[in-house]
């Protein structure tokens, strides 16, 4: 099995949102009003946590892309009463948004608190419903939904690569987050595959995840000199 | 003997009276709460048409008022049984008035509390999915399973040492006799009759006990299985089960006044009762506290950054007024109440249940919502406030437990005839030789070894 990981450069990190941008787009998030984002209602499959550090006046930001961890061993997947979260044959954490009973004991159970939930029918703005990526299904009211690292891009390039009898090479699969970012701070890819970029910069010096001790092995690595 | 049962059940004219007369008082409470009821299914009909937007709960508190009521209620239902149970078990004399008002409480919370995960779901169409996909790995399918168990348990458990009473209301006649008759089953009151019906009641007392534990150990496991500090806790399955006995005496009590007070069964309900359940709850009242400060203390003192974030969210933070407002409702008056013979009348003891109920909510509060207000991560503490939708659920869900206690009370004596009769026959001939046979020297004659 594939272990598809991404590793976000925070010491690259502008804090632009470009991902959080292209991963609304291409994975037709719905858009939540002001007043529902604030009362902790937004949906975000790529969210920035912006967190600030030290004693006026050397305080500094902290800003870190998150999107779902992609758990080896996910804690998630192992409360679901009906398997509508699971983990897939291609080794990412996958929703069945048609069979979900909403009772959310998921979103409980993450300890990296990236799922989000539809409290309302999805809405989007005036037009966007004319250009949905036909590749990421809707979904509906009362449903949990989260980063699927563009799973439908891997669907597509594992076609085209089947079609042409080969393997697939590192940086083939990419998830739009990665692919957007203006300042190249995100890399995805095998870790399997020890060439890799990702398998490379997982192991170098910078390179750490969010609380490892809990041992449900993230699949995201965070390179920063501050941290290290 | 015929003229004894005459007299007998003339004797207990008090317990028949409430099927048979109905007072004004009685329409213009069943008014209130059924209009209560509707109101409370009419938000919910808006919570169906829009989704679980219309309810406080958010990312992170994605768990508010429904689940914390679903451990609430689910917690009352272990008074009935369980403590009827043990009393029967431990053959207490004084448990004759008491079980059958202990078993309707089971089995009328038990139907409110049960339905509260589904209110809480956000696709509750989808419900069956848990039959037809269900995955028993999960700790909700296991309260799934422990739930069914223990209602269908209960509910056998309470219908079957009403059979004599419902035959003795056939035999008197009046309205409804078919369905008297029906649920009767052909109960004539028979030597092997008796014996088979106390050989039910007795495997069933025996059953329910682990049941009832069970329901309430799995409930918390919702909580204990998770990574979240504040839950990842193992002293949760006894804490729980604990709590729910707490609650579900306080709860009992509360009925038992209520009932005595509306339909005149100060004949019945003694203070002795009344006396004998506040022991049990003070006693139930040091065992919670006992519990609370060891995973309290436990927590403070090995301070692990995360788990400090919560218990602190709890004793000094948004949750403190909750927090201390649940030591003093579940610690502080009860056991000032109770300690004292004075306090404890049946007006100390109806204030320290009520006390006691209302802080049991508050802990069940205090379980659900500061792990979830206080994520791992680095996030905004999390915000939870009910609407006015969570609010009429739960208004809702005591509006029926009081209505089906009102129905109930239309249909079958509160309190067990024949087991008072039993009481009077033989109870106390039973007693003294028990007695007898507890002191050293020889046994009567004509006494049974296990008595």
């Amino acid at each position: 099995m594939p272990r598809w990981a991404m590793v976000i450069d925070l010491d690259k990190c502008t804090g632009c949102g470009a991902c959080m941008a292209a991963c609304k787009m291409e994975n037709n998030v719905a858009i939540v009003d002001a007043e529902e984002a604030q009362a902790g209602r937004a949906l975000f499959w790529m969210d920035l946590i912006i967190t600030h550090e030290g004693e006026y006046p050397n305080v500094q930001a902290k800003r870190m892309p998150k999107p779902c961890f992609q758990c080896d061993n996910p804690p998630c997947t192992k409360v679901c009463p009906v398997r509508a979260t699971y983990r897939n044959e291609d080794g990412l954490v996958a929703q069945i948004y048609h069979r979900c009973i909403g009772c959310r004991y998921c979103m409980a159970a993450c300890p990296y608190t990236v799922k989000v939930f539809n409290w309302y029918e999805p809405r989007w703005l005036d037009g966007a419903t004319k250009c949905f990526n036909p590749d990421v299904s809707l979904r509906m009211v009362g449903v949990v939904e989260k980063c699927s690292f563009c799973a439908h891009r891997l669907q597509h390039v594992k076609e085209v690569a089947d079609l042409e009898e080969r393997a697939l090479q590192d940086g083939e699969y990419i998830p739009a987050c990665a692919e957007n970012c203006p300042a190249d701070a995100i890399y995805f890819g095998d870790l399997e595959n020890k060439d890799s970029t990702v398998y490379r910069l997982s192991r170098g010096y910078r390179a750490s995840r969010v609380m490892e001790d809990l041992g449900v092995e993230p699949k995201v690595y965070y390179l920063s000199k501050r941290m290290a | 003997m015929d003229m004894t049962t005459q007299s007998e059940s003339e004797q207990d004219a008090a317990l028949y009276r409430p099927i048979y007369e109905t007072g004004k008082g009685y329409y213009v409470a069943a008014a209130i709460l059924l209009a209560i009821y509707l109101w409370a299914l009419y938000m919910y009909y808006t919570q169906l048409r829009t989704g679980l937007g219309v309810t406080g709960m958010n990312q992170p508190v994605t768990w508010g008022f429904y689940i914390v009521n679903f451990v609430f209620f689910i917690g009352i239902s272990h008074a009935g049984t369980l403590i009827s149970a043990i009393l029967r078990l431990s053959k207490a004399e004084w448990r004759r008035p008491i079980t059958r008002m202990a078993e309707v409480i089971t089995a009328i919370v038990l139907a409110i509390g049960g339905l509260h995960p589904i209110i809480d779901l956000g696709r509750p169409d989808r419900m069956l999915n848990l039959l037809e996909s269900g995955r028993l790995q999960s700790p909700l399918l296991w309260d799934v399973t422990s739930i069914t168990a223990y209602f269908t348990a209960s509910t056998v458990y309470l219908y079957l040492p009403m059979i004599p009473d419902i035959a003795r209301i056939r035999d008197r006649g009046g309205k409804l006799t078919w369905l008297y008759t029906f649920m009767a089953w052909g109960w004539q009151g028979t030597e092997r009759q008796k014996r088979v019906l106390n050989r039910a009641i007795n495997i069933l007392m025996v059953m329910v006990i682990p049941i009832a534990i069970s329901v309430h150990t799995v409930i918390s496991y919702i909580f204990s299985m998770t990574l979240q500090p504040g839950w990842h806790s193992t002293i949760f399955g006894p804490y729980f089960v604990a709590g729910a006995i707490f609650s579900g005496i306080a709860a009992l009590l509360i009925v038992m006044i209520v009932f005595r007070k509306a339909f005149h069964f100060e004949d019945y309900l003694k203070e002795i009762h009344f006396r004998y359940l506040g022991t049990l709850l003070l006693i139930m009242s040091l065992i919670w506290f006992y519990f609370t400060f060891s995973e309290y203390l436990t927590g403070v003192f090995g301070a692990e950054p995360h788990e400090m974030d919560v218990i602190l969210y709890k004793l000094n933070g948004p949750f403190a007024f909750f927090f201390w407002g649940m030591v003093l409702c579940n610690f502080v008056i009860p056991v000032t109440i109770l300690s004292f013979r004075k306090l404890k009348t049946i007006r100390g003891v109806l204030i320290a249940s009520i006390a006691v109920v209302i802080g049991m909510w508050l802990e069940r509060l205090i379980i659900v919502v500061p792990s979830l207000a206080n994520p791992r991560m680095e996030l905004p503490l999390g915000i939870y406030v009910p609407t006015l939708v969570e609010w009429a659920m739960f208004a809702g869900g005591l509006a029926v437990f009081a209505l089906g206690f009102m129905v109930f009370a239309k249909f079958f004596p509160l309190i067990s005839i024949w087991e008072i009769e039993e009481g009077r026959q033989h109870g106390i001939k039973e007693v003294e030789q028990r007695i007898h046979s507890y002191l050293p020297g020889k046994q009567l004659r004509g006494q049974e070894g296990s008595g």
